[in-house]
């Protein structure tokens, strides 16, 4: 049948099983959204206010599904808004293929109204980008973007469009869902080899990060860790893959990681990293981290291995195939007197959060969080101390119910990513964790939520600064506190309610828990605003470049 | 620090240089010379690249650039095993007795005077990096005008294997 590009987009969409996209409309996609009109019902789109908060949202749409976020933006100033989104998916390998309209293919190259080389800008932050001149092309070259950006290590295609593509027609073939492709499987005797070397290991850690989620190899690496005893520890990424009350969870390692993890790392023999790649967040010290065992990395990217931490020994596969075949070949074992360690240790070192019953303390109100509102919950953070807390004494219990920025550390990432989450599960709980710091940088998506009876709870720690580059002004530059102190007068309740959103403050536990409550209950988008101590530290820290052993605890 | 010859088979697409380029830039790696050229099967391109680093920087390189899509291979060319060729273009002032001076290095050296002007001659040379270093050691005791250099380009050689 004879389409134009604008259909034909749409025809590839539905093929490729996308039934929600984000965007902006703009004059370059304006055929786009014409044939998007006759397309509602079985596309749904999601008008946000800002392309950047379209990008973040088809993100968290894709971190809480594992399906391909979509987003759809006009030519020059539409596209260049979503470059940090882009930057923020390709960092944590986040499928998402970035649509944007550009002038007609006369106009390329003349400097036209609202034209930019979004190509050029994103090159270094995309898998790979197309400009598709030929409709004939157009079809093709859509379907290579799905396919490119859930093959291997996933990540963000763009493909742009003059407006002359999106009106030329041409026959239009439908086709099937792109198959994404994967590395193949490790070599019987490379997978025995690792079997060995965990089977004789006296003393294993299993240290696993985002590769574990992005493979849905979830259950298959808990039940490899069970089978083996093995304890574990994640990066930031990996959050929610190991129950978070399991004993041989150890936690969050690295920076602000649990001293217990760092310290069962040192003790080991053996450390399996998975689907990790050692970020200077998790290795403060690439020289120095984990030299003691002996490492073996399994991860779906050649270009991984050796890259940040020299290694002894590497695996590349997906990881949950790479784990279907492992988990036959390892041997039951119970490590009893080495698992018995971590209690001891983590009594010993571990920082202890000291309580207070009456001021909202990080830790008790993220607790409060799950208490009330459930552990199914999905926790959409922004970047900085709030980012850490959440990720520290996170209950989530399942992958995909803890987005946040890990790689690019975006700022204002956490309310379009709660909007993607929100939009892909209607039913379910969506709490956005910000700061006052991050929420004003996207805090006219709040428009958004309105909009679409999103029911998403933003819960703002406010302590009046920049938390994060406070805290580093304080420990390393002899507090001289430069442009963290911004002296806002922004009343969130007032903000919320003027986007037609529920705002509250509270400034105790029981404030915090009430309105919690009544959030829950509130079918549109709430803002609790959370009065907190300006001087609250994120411990313990390492400190970049340094090892556990320069650990700050107080 | 060690110098290495990459071998880099690339779709013939617009902008697949920049791409490589562009995966330089931004992880850091320095590329002493680039040549792209066109192969038998015009689908498709022929980069080499001469780039100085050690070896976990050329794997890096190698693992990088693979990973890009419109790169079909990278391969390492050993020094042994490449032959490698440049051209040198060299425009020199010509004064007095410079000329037969500079005809006889040509001679020796087996490069071409391909241009000649009352001031000024130029002389091509095709060669091996150290041979065009060395001619050019001796055109510094010389007037050089302007110069240009093609930088490497290099094709394995089956009888080093055999």
């Amino acid at each position: 049948m004879k389409l134009n590009g604008s259909q034909i987009l749409m025809e590839v969409l539905l093929e490729q099983g996308v039934d929600t996209i984000f965007g902006y409309p703009g004059g370059a996609v304006l055929n786009i959204y014409d044939a998007l009109y006759d397309y509602k019902d079985r596309i749904r789109h999601i008008l946000t206010a800002h392309e950047q908060g379209a990008s973040h949202a088809a993100d968290g749409y894709a971190r809480a599904t594992g399906k391909t976020g979509v987003v759809l933006a006009t030519s020059g100033p539409g596209a260049t808004n979503l470059v940090t989104g882009i930057a923020t998916a390709y960092m944590d390998s986040i499928p998402m293929v970035a649509i944007t309209g550009n002038v007609g293919t006369a106009l390329l190259g003349k400097d036209s109204f609202q034209e930019v080389y979004i190509t050029g800008i994103t090159m270094p932050i995309t898998k790979h980008n197309y400009v598709v001149r030929d409709v004939n092309q157009l079809a093709d070259t859509l379907r290579s973007a799905f396919r490119i950006a859930k093959s291997d290590r996933p990540g963000p295609v763009l493909v742009d469009i003059p407006k002359d593509v999106t009106a030329a027609f041409c026959d239009f073939t439908k086709s099937t869902p792109c198959e994404a492709k994967k590395p193949p499987v490790a070599d019987e005797k490379d997978l025995q080899d690792i079997a060995d070397l965990i089977n004789n290991s006296k003393r294993p850690v299993l240290l696993y990060g985002g590769g574990v989620v992005a493979s849905g190899a979830s259950s298959c690496v808990t039940k490899l860790i069970e089978k083996s005893h093995i304890p574990s520890c994640h990066t930031i990424m990996g959050t929610g893959v190991l129950g978070y009350g399991d004993p041989l969870n150890l936690g969050l390692i690295g920076m602000h990681g649990n001293v217990s993890s760092s310290r069962m790392v040192e003790k080991a023999d053996l450390l399996l990293a998975v689907g990790m790649r050692f970020s200077d967040r998790v290795a403060t010290n690439a020289e120095k981290f984990a030299r003691s065992p002996k490492i073996v990395h399994i991860d779906i990217d050649p270009a991984e291995i050796n890259k940040n931490v020299q290694i002894d020994y590497s695996l590349i596969g997906d990881v949950k195939e790479v784990f279907e075949h492992l988990l036959p070949l390892i041997k039951e074992q119970q490590r009893e007197s080495w698992a018995s360690e971590i209690a001891a240790l983590q009594a010993k070192v571990d920082y202890q959060p000291l309580c207070c019953d009456d001021a909202l303390k990080p830790p008790q109100v993220i607790a409060d969080i799950y208490e009330i509102l459930g552990e199914d919950i999905i926790m959409a953070t922004d970047v900085g101390q709030h980012q850490m807390w959440a990720a520290q004494y996170s209950k989530a219990n399942d992958p995909r119910r803890f987005l946040t920025s890990g790689g690019l550390g975006t700022m204002g990432f956490g309310y379009g990513a709660a909007i993607g989450a929100a939009c892909a599960f209607p039913g379910k709980k969506i709490v956005h964790v910000t700061g006052d710091g991050s929420f004003h940088m996207n805090l006219n998506e709040i428009c958004t939520a309105v909009s679409e009876e999103l029911p998403i709870i933003t819960v703002i720690f406010n302590n009046q600064v920049l938390g994060m580059v406070h805290q580093w002004q304080k420990s390393f530059y002899h507090s001289r506190y430069s442009f963290t102190e911004p002296n806002r007068k922004t009343d969130f309740v007032l903000l919320a309610e003027a986007f037609g959103a529920k705002g509250v403050r509270c400034t105790t536990p029981e404030e915090f828990q009430s309105a919690l409550k009544n959030a829950a209950t509130n079918n549109g988008p709430t803002v609790i605003e959370l009065m907190m101590c300006t001087d609250e530290r994120v411990l313990p820290m390492i400190p970049a470049g340094l090892t556990i052993d320069d650990v700050i605890m107080e | 620090m060690q110098k290495y010859i990459l071998s880099v088979l690339v779709q013939n697409n617009a902008g697949v240089l920049a791409r490589v380029a562009s995966l330089f830039g931004r992880r850091g790696y320095n590329i002493d010379s680039l040549t792209v050229s066109e192969t038998n099967n015009p689908g498709v391109s022929y980069i080499t690249m001469a780039v100085t680093g050690d070896e976990s920087i050329l794997e890096q390189i190698i693992k990088q650039a693979s990973k890009l899509e419109e790169v079909y291979s990278v391969h390492e060319i050993s020094e042994k095993q490449a032959l490698s060729r440049e051209l040198l273009l060299i425009k020199m002032e010509l004064t007095e007795g410079d000329r037969t001076a500079l005809r006889e290095i040509a001679d020796i050296y087996k490069a071409k005077i391909v241009d000649l002007a009352p001031k000024s001659m130029i002389i091509e040379l095709t060669g091996s990096t150290q041979k065009i270093e060395a001619f050019l050691g001796i055109m510094k005791e010389y007037q050089i005008i302007e110069m240009c250099r093609t930088g490497v380009t290099a094709l394995e050689k089956d009888s080093a294997k055999l």
